[in-house]
């Protein structure tokens, strides 16, 4: 279908759930309340790392209204470890620091008290005898042999490392004209949603169930859950309809779930907890990547790129969740847009005394775009060439597509220069050229960004089995199941939780297109854990596609289904049938018709009156694997990771204070291409929404941790959000190029703008700065980062 | 450590409670009032999702104790829609530019928004920026936000 | 991040007001807008047992002119402050300086008292009412006294103010004449934010167009905020060119005594007060060139 003239998909088309939540109608997690609920509020180590002696529990349990102090010990004998993404059997990852507190937030215990102020008061009351122990903070003295154990049982603070070589790399790098190396570096920061986690779990021991009301967004909650409290999967019921107030990747929240779902099984009663923006910002684990790169480049006179070498170094924090995989998720599109041929890439994963990573939107690939994306400037700069052309010369070609980068992936589509072109005539290249220059000269600062960057998608998370041998799991897939009532309505089942994705609309709209019927008219619902079919989550940029997919192959089985019954009233082969909007008749003749209504009758009422055989009703499931996955990596390490690459290219214009080091974005402009639009509106949004996640990594963002290992970052005081007063206006231009491995030619867009954006403002910083010899290689780059680079600049005699 | 009587109009509806002197006037709306639109992202008064009207002005819920805003007009964003249910122009404005994606900051923007076109109809760009440059959003990055609130300014002036 | 319990008490005067804080000693606050308070109290670090509700007591709120002085009741709010057509005519200092204090939502409920008594060293009010010399008047059951600016502001977030003491009003001097001007710059990281560091100026200009009359502070570089006393000299009965503003406000950095913190260390604010503080002159400067003219 890639390609046809579209009546729904592609065109404008309002979200439906967003009038749920303009009404304030959403049902988020915390608007739940079951009767006899109790409240959690967590007790947090001081230190970066201690060791806990012992914990006095009674004055808190004194407390009136108090029912249970939950320590890391009583657990732990009641659970399993949580799972990790990587092989690690000595490091054992426990919802409650047990033993031993390791990083300065670390939840050591849970108060359940009759109102969340109780638990609150109750957990001032609780004595825990901490021994402060030795602790590391930076990722680099972590390495040393010398450094504090932060899990001595494990031997060393390297939760991975490993080397890929694809190519002929050190060839590559000898006979080159040029080459480059360098550092930089992207601080630990993520995309905080302005709900915090919350679940509520209660156990219900009539039926043997533990139901979950969560603001979740994890692949495999259900089977997690059940794994930690070693109950059956079915066991368990998580409820998918819960509104959740945002995520970008973070909100895999099984620590808390495991802990509310273990008191309620204890205690015989509902148990929430709720995080208050403290609690989430050290303790609940929303720390995203935090890299130091090692970048190397070979390259010709004419600034073509033949060989990249990537030294990833990444601060995992304490625990190895799966946040390490966020190293591997770059393997599928390691040299960017690029036609380098070979490439080089080293991922370590090191443990600190710091707050566990989660997994951020992108799962990896914006930092990797922001080196990747250093490294052309920088050549650029080394042959003397614009950074539009040097791009213009490695951007793989339109008529090379599907194209196997060195890793072993393969991207689908794409026309690379066409996007490159369409933004650049929308920002007015030469006149933005201008603009800075005019900028300049009235004694302002000014730089233009440029960033052409991929978004893999489709979340074939293959770097699973390439980052843990012992994993071989190589099914990614997702579900969708469609039911038409007895009097034509249609609905169908989505089966995991949505954080503003759209995917009610996106469903929508697929099977009506599929079923040639108004979407509106559609009705998507999300199912709970224990009827949905399988689900892998809206990770990875993958439900446009396998969501998309999953819908639209269901529809195509009702639609088969529908005309094999009108084929059997009309006794003639279905190739002699025309379908139309559900209803049928008989080509070239309009007056022979059976009605939607007609044939969904017969379907659920008119055994009679069905072919030989056929089931009754109207129903139709579908579920599919990621297109290109199912295999393992070779030894080597290639893989298909991902299959739909989509792609972006930012413009910005940035003006500097020289003497305050403000930057104002004054102009953003982006270039898109994500194959097959199924809602502009939707994409728009992640797109835009995107490029802000982006503006505050580049220039505000960044979890700030002292010698100590104190995290100085805990609360929306310091850890500083861009409002609409920091985000500029976009501009957005559109191409499309479909992926031929998907039915309506759709890739993803979950993850736009968040990809390119920091690269291209780091790019724009840099441009500024550029006419003083001056450069910046960290983000964020912070007004006082700025400043007193330009501070010094002037102090050693400098020019502006 | 006291408990207290505490009476509000909301969204024209006479609503009492009881609640203790340290309970903020976001949690009395919603676990003493029912009314659970109004939504709590910091309690620090930063991200404003907790935003409502009391007596005319848009304020942080959060940092209001009830027993304070006793007495108090408040408007929450249950209170937008129409006496018929119809959503307002404004919330409907949102609907069309796709103004919101996980809805957690809404409620709080649409407060912001409409008290910013009660006292000004017809707003400049940067204008609705600073309106609602106290509102944290983290999945729209306001764009769609600012048209949306344009959007609204120009029907309301055209009804 | 629920507030540790405390019991309330709503006054319903400023006599009231005065014997709960005598009575409730060093664990009794008043509250007011709150918006500073119950933040801290939200992250429990502060725990007032008594919190004394001031927001009724009608003879708190209220702006007037009082012959040369524009009279500011402590529980007025910033919004209402910033609208007052009297501030806009009698203080623009302190107008311009208000569309920088928080956001318009805290500023409906925060006040020009709570904002003084908080002693924020960055705090823009704080720095205006510094700037202007005005004076705090002061209420307790012991009596009334009154404290300049400069005696109020004692260093970082602490005042004079004894812990039974209410602030009852600010009282700001109000600039005479033809040829007067103010500036007002600050930078903050995002607009909402803390001051990292600000600059206030007012100017007036003799019939010749020099300097007959300016006061110049900074805020976010001292304990409190800060009056350029030694700019000041320099500059007055000069024709304030930007030359003689640039090199009077060169020796800035040696009168400061900058904090750092996690947004901003010393050398940073030291620097950049110094620029502000020349901005602000420059502006005030020309805006009294502007009113001369006018």
């Amino acid at each position: 279908m890639a390609g046809t003239d579209f009546r729904f998909v592609g065109r404008k088309r309002r979200v439906r759930e967003d009038r749920r939540f303009v009404t304030g109608r959403g049902r988020f997690a915390a608007d739940l309340s079951l009767p006899g609920t109790l409240h959690i509020a967590m007790v947090s180590s001081p230190y970066a790392c201690a060791e806990i002696k012992g914990i006095d529990v009674r004055a808190a349990l004194a407390l009136p209204g108090v029912r249970a102090v939950l320590t890391g010990d009583e657990l732990s004998g009641h659970i399993n470890p949580l799972l990790s993404g990587l092989d690690l059997p000595a490091v054992k990852r426990l919802p409650l620091a047990h033993g031993r507190a390791r990083y300065a937030g670390e939840w050591v215990c849970a108060v359940v008290a009759e109102t969340r102020a109780v638990a609150e008061d109750a957990a001032e009351l609780v004595a825990v005898d901490y021994a402060p122990l030795d602790y590391v903070i930076d990722p680099e003295k972590a390495l040393r042999p010398d450094a504090p154990l932060v899990h001595p049982e494990h031997g060393s603070n390297v939760f991975f490392n490993r080397k890929w070589v694809w190519g002929d790399v050190e060839g590559d790098f000898a006979k080159a004209a040029n080459t480059l190396a360098f550092r930089v570096r992207w601080s630990r920061c993520s995309t905080v949603p302005i709900e915090t986690f919350a679940v509520t779990a209660s156990w219900d021991p009539g039926r043997e169930v533990l139901d979950v009301w969560a603001s979740i967004q994890m692949p495999k909650f259900p089977e997690q859950i059940a794994r930690a409290l070693r109950l059956p999967v079915n066991g368990i019921n998580v409820h998918f309809d819960v509104d959740v107030g945002g995520s970008y990747g973070l909100k895999r929240g099984i620590r808390q779930t495991v802990i509310v779902a273990y008191l309620s099984r204890t205690l015989r009663t509902p148990v929430r907890f709720i995080e208050d923006r403290l609690e989430n910002m050290s303790g609940g684990e929303i720390h995203g990547p935090d890299r130091i790169f090692d970048m190397a480049v070979a390259f010709d006179d004419d600034g073509v790129m033949s060989s990249l070498r990537i030294k990833a170094t990444d601060d995992c924090g304490c625990y190895p969740g799966r946040a390490p995989l966020q190293l591997g998720k770059p393997v599928s599109a390691i040299v960017g847009p690029y036609r380098i041929g070979s490439a080089e890439y080293e991922a370590t994963s090191v443990s600190t005394n710091k707050t566990s990573q989660e997994a951020v939107r992108g799962f990896g690939q914006a930092p990797t775009n922001f080196a990747i994306e250093a490294t052309v400037d920088k050549v650029a700069r080394a042959v003397g060439l614009s950074r539009a052309e040097v791009r213009r010369r490695n951007l793989i070609r339109a008529d090379e597509f599907p194209w196997r980068i060195p890793s072993g992936s393969e991207y689908d589509s794409g026309d690379y220069h066409a996007v490159l072109d369409k933004v650049m005539a929308s920002a007015g290249w030469e006149s933005m050229v201008s603009r800075r220059d005019a900028l300049r000269a009235e004694g302002r600062l000014a730089g233009i960004g440029l960033s052409t960057c991929l978004e893999p998608s489709g979340g074939n998370s293959s770097f699973e089995p390439l980052f843990n041998l012992k994993n071989d799991t190589t099914t990614w897939m997702e579900s969708c199941l469609i039911k038409i009532d007895m009097l034509g309505g249609v609905t169908a089942m989505i089966g995991t939780s949505s954080s503003g994705q759209g995917h009610e609309t996106l469903v929508a709209t697929v099977i009506g297109e599929e079923l040639q019927r108004d979407p509106d008219t559609i009705r998507a619902i999300h199912s709970d854990s224990l009827s949905a079919l399988p689900s892998n989550s809206p990770v990875g940029s993958r439900m446009a596609i396998m969501l998309g997919g999953a819908a639209g192959g269901a529809a195509r089985r009702i639609k088969q289904r529908v005309l094999e019954i009108a084929a059997h009233n009309f006794q003639l082969p279905i190739d002699r049938l025309i379908y139309d909007g559900g209803d049928v008749h008989v080509d070239g003749d309009a007056g022979r018709v059976l009605t939607w209504a007609q044939l969904v009758d017969i379907a659920h009422r008119k055994y009679h009156d069905m072919p030989l055989g056929a089931e009754p009703g109207l129903q139709a499931s579908f579920t599919w694997e990621v297109p290109t996955g199912g295999a393992l990596p070779a030894a080597d390490g290639t893989v298909q990771m991902y299959p739909c690459y989509a792609f972006e290219a930012h413009v910005p214009l940035i003006a500097i204070d020289p003497e305050t080091g403000q930057v104002e974005i004054l102009a953003y402009h982006i270039g898109h291409d994500c194959g097959t639009v199924i809602n502009p509106d939707i994409v728009r949004g992640m797109t835009l929404g995107g490029i802000a996640h982006g503006i505050g990594a580049a220039l505000y963002e960044k979890f700030d941790y002292d010698e100590n290992g104190q995290h100085l970052s805990g609360s929306f005081m310091d850890y500083l959000l861009p409002t609409s007063n920091e985000i500029p206006d976009v501009t957005m231009v559109k191409h499309y190029t479909p992926s031929p491995l998907t039915p309506l030619g759709q890739k993803g867009a979950g993850e736009s703008g968040y990809l390119g954006a920091p690269a291209a403002i780091a790019g724009a910083v840099n441009d500024a700065l550029r006419p003083l010899g001056l450069e910046i290689t960290t983000l964020p780059m912070r007004v006082r980062d700025i400043e007193a680079l330009l501070a010094s600049h002037r102090a050693s005699g400098g020019k502006f | 450590m006291s408990e207290h009587r505490v009476t509000l109009t909301v969204n024209g509806n006479e609503m009492s409670g009881t609640a203790e002197a340290r309970l903020t006037l976001v949690d009395f709306l919603r676990d003493v009032l029912g009314l659970t639109g109004t939504h709590i992202g910091c309690e620090h008064g930063v991200c404003g999702a907790c935003s409502v009207i009391m007596d005319g002005k848009p304020v942080r819920a959060c940092l209001t104790f009830a027993v304070i805003a006793d007495g108090a007009a408040i408007t929450t964003v249950e209170g937008l829609e129409g006496a018929d249910g119809e959503m307002s122009p404004l919330q409907d404005a949102f609907c069309e530019t796709h103004a919101l994606q996980c809805g957690y900051c809404t409620p709080g923007m649409l407060i912001a928004a409409h008290a910013l076109l009660a006292e000004n109809p017809d707003p400049s760009s940067a204008q609705i920026r600073d309106a609602i440059g106290g509102n944290l959003c983290r999945c729209t990055g306001y764009v769609q936000i600012v048209e949306a609130i344009a959007l609204a300014a120009e029907k309301l002036r055209g009804a | 991040m629920k507030a540790a319990p405390f019991d309330y008490l709503r006054a319903a005067s400023i006599d009231e007001a005065c014997r709960a804080l005598a009575d409730g000693g060093d664990d009794a606050r008043l509250i007011a807008g709150g918006q500073t308070l119950v933040p801290l109290m939200a992250m429990r670090l502060a725990r007032p047992a008594l919190l004394i509700d001031i927001n009724r007591i009608s003879e708190l709120a209220g702006i007037a002119l009082d012959g040369d002085m524009l009279v500011i009741g402590a529980c007025t709010r910033q919004a209402d402050a910033l609208a007052s057509p009297l501030v806009r005519e009698h203080l623009p200092l302190l107008a311009d300086a208000l569309s920088h204090v928080g956001h318009g939502q805290t500023r409906n409920r925060g006040t020009i008292g709570g904002s003084l008594c908080n002693a924020d060293p960055s705090a823009e009010i704080p720095l205006v009412a510094q700037t202007l010399e005005a004076e705090l008047v002061i209420r307790s059951v012991r009596g009334e006294r009154r404290l300049k600016t400069a005696d109020f502001l004692e260093f970082a977030m602490t005042t004079a103010l004894e812990p039974d003491e209410c602030l009852i009003e600010a009282r700001f001097p109000v600039w005479r004449g033809g040829a007067v001007g103010h500036g007002f710059h600050e930078v903050s990281i995002r607009d909402s934010d803390f001051a990292l560091a600000a600059a206030a100026a007012q100017v007036a200009l003799d019939a010749a167009g020099n300097c007959a009359r300016i006061h110049v502070a900074v805020g976010g570089a001292s304990p409190a905020a800060l009056r350029l006393g030694p700019v000041e000299d320099a500059l007055r009965g000069g024709p304030l060119d930007d030359a003689a503003i640039a090199d009077a406000c060169a020796a800035i950095a040696g009168l400061l005594d900058p904090q750092a913190d996690i947004h901003a260390d010393a050398g940073y604010r030291s620097r950049v007060a110094g620029a502000m503080a020349r901005r602000a002159i420059v502006s005030a400067r020309d805006a009294a060139r502007r009113a001369a003219a006018a």
